[in-house]
């Protein structure tokens, strides 16, 4: 577990870096994570993926796969890979401060 | 009053349960129909052994109205849609079942033209499956023709069926290919989506390891979004790409078509969200759902089905007396893993736990997990009689139980 300090405040994440507390996310630690892994600036198009993420899954308790969200998200499979580089549903999702995407094995 | 059951698909899930329930209920307590749109019961374990001439395709397809016990309809025909809301489901012959209630066990569909140009030139010539009937028959032939060059196994997108049958095609390839005395002129590589060879850490690690051992490179965060048969490569999304001369994939999977014609019972890609410890599904009280067909999270598998249906069956009838359902199904899973050569792996894992090394059942054995061993080759070989004879008929299995047991498993310390 590490701490993130984001506006004073301490935000707990796992080892891979997602938040523990969904509750704790503000749009701040959203930027502040996204230029961690290398975008720099979250643009509408990011925005529009992330919240669909967010709502996902307060709304059923789980995070959309990739597919889902290249069918319901309104963006499509290529431009996901290109707004979230390698894994667009992982990252969208630690971005967006809900926990990583269950692997279903 | 006469109950009235009605089970979506005849296969592990849909068998199993009828035959259970069967066994619960008389026949004047009860009425059990089973739909299904074929009567061919493919022991698809055996699939991963067709190609390589290891099994023959008339020894694991079996008639399914025969794996049906006495007293329970059978009915084939394809599904046009269930309606919630009216309690019935009509099917494409034109009948109407109404049901008190109602068993989705349609398992997965495979969906090779939702990835561009996979069923485009070079589909079934240089472009396979194994993962249906006709496809691993197709592939018998064309691994008996190849003699050298590349050839790439490859997952196009989880969740599969059986997520370690690609890395055991590998594996059993790369003790094919040996044998035949070409191992030398075949590079064998596997690409995969994850970031790992499997995705559970632990096992992950082995695996990776036993893929380097037999020099097979791994490939990750692959994720196809071309197949090219023509020019021989498979293109991700991210635009890298891999090239290949024989391509082995599993193709995207999705629900049972009818899903979603049925407003209200299935998600984006057909699955039947369902809760995973009860295994009543979300959409209607009166709705249950099993095996490959549901969304819980875990493996898409013959053994997670098998330990469903002892809680979706008690939860039936539970339900059908009115009484609060038992939240008893932990995701408990296990599995052999073929790694050539004779030899195989063994698995057992469930929602909380990944997979661990140690001994199964129990400490004292007989099975190692997570190790190589030709005891657990011959467990997965042995595995298809009680399929038949005892998991199909729904009769318990000795020595394994529905929720894991931890006894016999290496701890290891928590990740930090």
């Amino acid at each position: 577990m590490t701490t993130i300090e984001v506006a004073g405040v301490p935000v707990e994440r796992d080892s891979e870096g997602f938040l523990l507390h969904t509750g704790q996310w503000t749009s701040q630690i959203a930027t502040d994570i996204a230029s961690e892994n290398g975008i720099p600036e979250l643009t509408p198009r990011h925005w529009q993926v992330v919240e669909f993420m967010r709502e996902r899954y307060l709304a059923t308790g789980t995070a959309p796969s990739i597919r889902s969200l290249g069918k319901e998200s309104g963006v499509p499979i290529k431009e996901l890979y290109q707004l979230f580089p390698k894994g667009p549903a992982k990252l969208a999702a630690k971005i967006g401060g809900i926990p990583k995407p269950r692997g279903c094995i | 009053m006469t109950h009235r059951i009605v089970i979506l698909g005849g296969g592990t899930g849909g068998t199993l349960v009828a035959n259970r329930l069967r066994r619960r209920y008389d026949e004047d307590e009860a009425t059990i129909a089973v739909v299904d749109k074929d009567d061919r019961h493919v022991y698809q374990p055996g699939l991963l052994f067709v190609p390589f001439g290891l099994a023959d395709v008339d020894e694991i397809v079996k008639p399914r109205h025969r794996q049906l016990h006495a007293g329970i309809e059978f009915h084939q025909t394809e599904i046009d849609r269930v309606v919630l809301a009216e309690d019935r489901v009509l099917l494409s012959d034109g009948a109407t079942l109404p049901y008190d209630v109602l068993i989705v066990a349609t398992g997965v569909t495979l969906q090779p033209e939702e990835t561009e140009g996979l069923t485009g030139p070079g589909w079934r010539e240089r472009m396979f499956t194994f993962y249906d009937v006709p496809g691993a028959e197709q592939l018998s032939r064309a691994l008996n023709d190849f003699d050298g060059g590349r050839m790439v196994v490859n997952l196009v997108d989880m969740p599969i069926k059986c997520p370690v049958a690609p890395l055991e095609f590998a594996f059993l390839a790369d003790s094919y290919f040996t044998e035949r005395g070409i191992r030398d002129r075949v590079e064998l590589v596997y690409v995969t989506p994850l970031d790992g060879a499997f995705t559970k850490p632990v096992a992950s690690e082995h695996l990776a390891g036993l893929l380097s051992a037999k020099g097979i490179e791994l490939v990750t965060e692959f994720a196809v979004g071309e197949a090219d048969g023509e020019g021989g490569r498979l293109v991700s999304w991210d635009e890298r790409e891999v090239p290949f001369d024989l391509l082995v994939t599993v193709p995207l999977h999705g629900g049972a078509p009818y899903v979603e014609r049925s407003e209200g019972l299935g998600d984006a890609v057909g699955f039947v969200p369902t809760d995973p410890t009860t295994l009543q599904s979300l959409a209607r009280p009166n709705v249950f759902a099993l095996g490959d067909a549901t969304n819980v999270p875990i493996s898409k598998a013959g053994s997670v089905t098998h330990f469903e249906g002892e809680t979706l069956t008690e939860n039936v009838v539970r339900f059908l007396a009115g009484q609060e359902l038992s939240a008893s199904y932990d995701g408990h899973a296990n599995c052999f893993i073929e790694t050539g050569f004779g030899k195989a792996l063994l698995i057992d894992f469930n929602y909380e736990t990944e997979p661990l090394p140690g001994r199964f059942p129990t400490a004292v054995g007989p099975l190692p997990l997570l190790k190589e061993s030709r005891l657990n080759h011959l467990g997965k070989l042995m595995f298809q009689w009680l399929y038949w004879h005892a998991l199909l008929p729904g009769r318990d299995i000795p020595g394994i139980s529905p929720a894991m047991s931890t006894s016999g498993k290496e701890r290891l310390p928590e990740p930090v």
